[in-house]
């Protein structure tokens, strides 16, 4: 899957969960939880959608790999290939 | 047999959040609701073509959208509910009325502030150091053991008057202890009330509760109403699921419990080794209609904290009710007045005991009391209500016992609190009010960390 795809959706998913945040002027390589309202309960939700939708499972370890735009879709692209 | 991941006893604030957050991620969860309609402590009816609310007066923690880090905020986004759909309208006015002594405040803690430094200018530093060390505690943290609020707030607070003015509104919004509270409720309570403050969702009560049960549908959530529980089925204190009032057994991996914590355990068989409390503090409420909106007679308050006795005592009464003592709301003044008539809603604290110890005679007459008792206060807090009203309505400890299931009528539960939710049965979890979070969104907080903790994150990850 090529990398814009995966960013579109990560989009997606934070989308849904920071609702009531604008999610279009993300600075991809600022941490996420500095730019939107999102905290640890938050990025739990996260990991629980790519389960969901993708069938991608991070184990806690490999949290902090979400911490930015950059950082997740480096962390996701290969996960979504496999 | 039906099975279960999660089973929720109680379709209350807690229970439908916490069913939200797992039919989000598919668990097969059920709800389990003992009445035909949800909403638990905080429900409503209908009468003589009235909408009538019970329980909420107001929602704390007042947040403006988008407000970063409010627990508002928080839980809408866990709920993924968009702020708009509640349709929030902010408070006027409210105030602390002691019987020499007045303080106003709004949703904008400068005006407290002022009103604070202005009445009790020897105060003001010590205000200040108290504001200081709210903000810097965490107060949702899991761990933290009980402390005296009385007590350390004494450490920044000299003047008794302004620390019992400061009390007054937390405690009886909020306590399950007489005359003093936990310090991490204080801090809640204080937040809540006096740092983020009241608004009202436009048509009350209903819309939360409509809101929460039609995203529970739509996640695809189960609900069975009139399904009383009549015992939590254990098996060497772990969680097994439900036996229902009509014999039926339900089986669940988890059960999350909203019914307080000392009437879970009385539904379990086992003998366990824990005894919670039942909370001495019960309420009665009186409802009064007027044919004119308190705003037609220049009356502006919301919610007012009403006392004359010369100390505040927020403790169960020795006598059916104290009538020196009472919160009134008005509900017509907030933003936006979607009432047809002038409503006023006022509580006093009341003696469960006395009250069910009453013959059916002596009920109806000590009702009476109350609402002669309550005009007297409209009366003293607003001469220009000089009408009479168009329709009461009353509730006593003896209809909060039987529309809550709670012991001793109390409304703030026990004075044994789980914060982590744990209980002795393995996968049995408290939620709601004896989880210890406060207020309605304190309540939907509660459903939401309890499900998120115990049910959602990974293994391993609780500790």
């Amino acid at each position: 899957m090529e990398t814009t795809e995966v960013r579109q959706k990560v989009l997606d998913i934070i989308a849904d969960i920071a609702m009531d945040d604008d999610v279009n002027g993300i600075d991809d390589s600022v941490a996420l939880r500095d730019q939107l309202d999102l905290d640890s309960m938050d990025f739990l939700d996260i990991v629980m959608e790519l389960k969901k939708r993708h069938s991608i499972v991070v184990p806690e370890a490999d949290y902090p790999q979400l911490a930015t735009m950059n950082s997740c879709v480096e962390y996701l692209t290969p996960k979504f290939v496999q | 047999m039906k099975s279960y991941d999660t089973i929720i006893i109680g379709a209350g604030m807690s229970g439908l959040a916490a069913g939200i957050r797992l039919a989000m991620f598919d668990k097969k969860v059920l709800i389990l609701e003992k009445h035909t309609i949800a909403g638990g402590l905080n429900s409503f009816y209908a009468r003589k073509g009235r909408k009538l609310d019970v329980g909420l007066h107001a929602m704390t923690n007042f947040a403006k959208k988008g407000e970063r880090g409010k627990p508002l905020t928080k839980l809408l986004k866990q709920l993924r509910i968009p702020y708009s759909e509640l349709a929030l309208n902010e408070q006027h006015r409210s105030k602390v009325v002691f019987p020499n002594k007045e303080l106003s405040f709004t949703n904008d803690l400068n005006i407290f502030t002022d009103e604070i430094i202005s009445k009790f200018p020897h105060e003001k530093d010590g205000f200040m150091a108290l504001l200081e060390d709210v903000r810097n505690f965490n107060e949702v943290s899991l761990e933290n053991p009980y402390e005296s609020a009385k007590e350390r707030v004494s450490k920044f607070i000299d003047d008794e008057c302004l620390r019992e003015m400061i009390f007054c509104p937390l405690l009886i919004y909020g306590s399950a202890w007489e005359d003093d509270m936990d310090f991490s409720q204080f801090v809640i309570m204080f937040k809540s009330i006096f740092m983020e403050g009241f608004a009202r969702p436009e048509g009350g009560v209903r819309r939360v509760i409509t809101l929460l049960m039609k995203k529970y549908k739509e996640l695809g959530g189960e609900i069975k109403f009139r399904s009383g529980v009549s015992e939590i089925l254990t098996e060497d204190t772990k969680a097994k699921g439900v036996k229902l009032e009509t014999g039926e057994v339900l089986l669940a991996d988890k059960v999350l419990s909203s019914i307080g914590y000392p009437e879970t355990v009385a539904s379990i068989k086992e003998d366990l080794e824990v005894k919670p409390r039942v909370g001495k503090l019960s309420f009665t409420e009186t409802i009064l209609c007027y044919d004119k909106k308190p705003a037609e007679l220049g009356i502006k308050d919301t919610i007012v904290f009403y006392n004359e006795n010369d100390a505040y005592h927020y403790r169960k009464p020795k006598t059916l009710f104290d009538e020196k003592s009472a919160v009134v709301c008005l509900p017509n003044n907030f933003e936006i007045d979607d009432y047809s008539d002038g409503m006023i809603r006022l509580t006093f604290m009341a003696n469960f005991d006395l009250w069910e110890n009453l013959s059916e005679e002596e009920y109806k007459n000590e009702k009476n009391k109350v609402l002669e008792a309550s005009k007297d206060i409209v009366r003293k807090l607003y001469p220009s209500i000089d009408m009479e009203p168009n329709f009461v309505d009353i509730f006593t400890p003896k209809t909060i016992k039987k529309f809550t299931s709670h012991h001793g009528g109390t409304v703030y539960g026990s004075i044994d609190k789980s914060r982590d939710g744990k209980t002795p049965v393995n996968g049995l979890y408290l939620i709601g009010t004896d989880q210890g979070f406060l207020g309605i969104v304190g309540a939907m907080l509660s459903g939401i960390s309890m499900a998120n903790l115990h049910c959602l994150m990974p293994a391993g990850a609780e500790s």
